[in-house]
């Protein structure tokens, strides 16, 4: 019985520890030859095809909220001409690689875990093994890859949609002036801002793929199987990809001293 | 010319649950073997094992000095070239035409020109009687087709094993003889060590030079066809004849009460014993031996009525 007490509590770890070791095997095969890159750009181009719209959409409303919110705030403080960096900050640190990490994690994800998962209860997996071929090195890192690149650029787009959004609002509906707006870009923010955007979208969109591909080639248990896949891989994605939010944050905040404006 | 496989003490569970204990055999090199076994004795874990695709728990299989039960990965990559398999439901590459599956371990594994995988690709489509429809995705064709269309990319590259898993399981009793005919011509053809997990009678009667049975965790029986065909042996005469006496049940096994109430029933006698599919040639096998010749060999007078060219292919009931 207390046996198996304890399996139960230590399976989360088990698995935790089975999922590293995939990201493992997937980090050696990376340097397996010959690369896929055929693969490799079909499935970046599906990823950017099932993301980038998604993406948009979402980063507008998204530059926009915090448009209003940041501007309503500053109203009261007096200090109206800080708009335009208080928005930079919050999509292009925050917004951005969120907005990015939920619509990859949400739409390039759970299309990766469906994908490898429905081939896995077909058993085309156990067929490409047996013809000799490691789905690791054909399949998941060329899926890695395109999700990691796609991410970046998907990071990059919603800084682009969420800052002229904002841009937008404050503008237009808050009667804030483009000059401010713009002028204050450079007070507060930085060019480190934007690099650890770009980083942590690279690692977002790592740890997406990674999940997906793993949850996607475990899937067991027929059809049933393949949707239950999906669904745990969009959750685990999303909680990791808070946790490692949070964590790339406060090292960046120790590493990057604040601009002080 | 086909490769040996020696299997020696494997045992495998699922967690506590055991599937099958210390199954040892040899299939010989070139000879046409079948495995056969209730629903759910796991036979098809059986053959993932053996092309290491699950590890077994204990024991050891033998291709050619390698145990691939205790390899690296890399040399299992290796060995798994020897061998061609046929899964379930074919299992063809969703995403592409069946010419592209088909072509998909040439362009994987060797250097050729597109013209030299043309030409091979067309022998094997043709040999399993698909040309026409190189163009349809796996999705277009029925099941019976996509089996096909899965032993073609299984012969690709003139495999030394080939493993079939259920290869008439959702086909027409036509369909099922003629890919049985197949089987046999193939074997003729390449010489190649030939394992069949089937639960189909007729199969199992008329096809292999082997048989073997997995039964309640065990492998129950494993030799000549005539051998298990001419055998008393409880269990291998109640599934070679597809009877309700005996002691398998409807789950698995039947318990003393139903084995009791079974007593002093009288068993039905052994029906005859087919004859063996021939190539469609009239060039016998390699491997194949003539009709009554293991009886003749160990003393076993075969039921009568055995090896006579007309018989019904009916199982005895």
């Amino acid at each position: 019985m207390s046996s198996l007490t304890s399996a139960k509590v230590l399976a989360p770890i088990g698995t935790a520890g089975k999922l590293f070791a995939f990201g493992l095997d997937v980090a050696r095969g990376l340097f397996k030859r010959p690369f896929q890159l055929r693969e490799f750009l079909q499935q970046a181009w599906f990823i950017a095809s099932v993301t980038i719209v998604p993406t948009a959409l979402v980063a507008i409303p998204f530059g926009a909220v915090i448009a209003l919110q940041v501007g309503g705030l500053i109203k009261q403080f007096g200090a109206q001409s800080f708009t335009g960096s208080a928005a930079v900050l919050a999509v292009v640190r925050e917004a951005g690689p969120i907005a990015t990490s939920l619509l990859i994690a949400g739409a390039g994800g759970s299309a990766i875990a469906a994908d490898l998962g429905a081939r896995k209860i077909r058993e085309e997996l156990d067929a490409m093994m047996v013809l000799g071929i490691d789905p690791i090195q054909r399949l998941v890192v060329p899926r890695v890859l395109a999700t990691m690149l796609v991410a970046v650029f998907l990071n990059g787009l919603v800084s682009v949609v969420g800052v002229a959004g904002g841009y937008f609002f404050n503008v237009v509906l808050q009667d804030g002036t483009p000059g401010a707006y713009l002028a204050s870009f450079t007070a507060l923010a930085q060019l480190p801002d934007l690099w650890q955007g770009m980083a942590k979208a690279l690692v977002f969109g790592l740890i997406a793929a990674i999940v997906a591909c793993y949850k996607g080639m475990n899937a067991a248990g027929g059809p049933k199987g393949v949707g239950d896949a999906v669904n745990e891989a969009v959750v685990i994605t999303f909680m990791l990809l808070f946790v490692v939010n949070f964590v790339m944050s406060a090292i960046y905040f120790q590493l990057v001293p604040p601009k002080t404006g | 010319m086909g490769v040996e496989i020696k299997v020696d003490g494997l045992t495998k569970s699922f967690g506590k649950q055991l599937i099958w204990g210390d199954v040892s055999l040899t299939i010989p090199a070139g000879e046409i073997c079948v495995m056969l076994g209730p629903s759910g004795t796991g036979k098809s874990v059986f053959l993932k094992t053996l092309i290491g695709l699950l590890k077994p728990d204990r024991g050891s299989i033998v291709i050619e000095g390698l145990d691939i039960a205790n390899c690296s990965e890399k040399e299992l990559y290796e060995v798994r070239k020897l061998f061609g398999v046929l899964f379930q439901d074919g299992a063809m590459f969703g995403s592409m035409t069946l010419y592209d599956n088909v072509a998909f371990p040439l362009r994987e594994h060797t250097k050729k020109s597109e013209s030299e995988i043309r030409d091979i690709v067309m022998e094997k489509m043709e040999l399993v009687g698909l040309i026409g429809a190189e163009t349809k995705l796996p999705g277009e064709i029925s099941g019976g087709m996509r089996k096909r269309a899965g032993l073609a990319r299984a012969l690709v590259l003139d495999p030394e094993i080939v493993l079939f898993d259920e290869p008439d399981s959702g086909l027409d009793p036509v369909r099922t003889a003629f890919l049985n005919q197949l089987i046999v011509d193939l074997n003729a053809q390449i010489d190649a060590t030939f394992l069949i997990v089937t639960h189909d009678i007729n199969t199992a009667r008329t096809v292999p030079d082997n048989i073997g049975l997995l039964y309640h965790k065990h492998l129950a029986m494993f030799g000549p066809r005539e051998m298990l065909l001419s055998s008393e042996e409880p269990v291998v005469r109640q599934f070679l004849n597809a009877q309700r006496v005996g002691p398998i049940g409807m789950s698995e096994e039947k318990d003393a009460d139903e084995l009791a109430a079974e007593q002093g029933q009288e068993l039905p006698p052994l029906p005859p014993i087919p004859l063996q599919i021939e190539p469609s040639n009239g060039i016998a096998r390699r491997s194949q031996r003539p009709p009554g010749d293991w009886c003749l060999e160990h003393g076993v007078v075969p039921p009568s009525g055995s090896f006579d060219q007309n018989m019904s292919m009916s199982t005895g009931v």
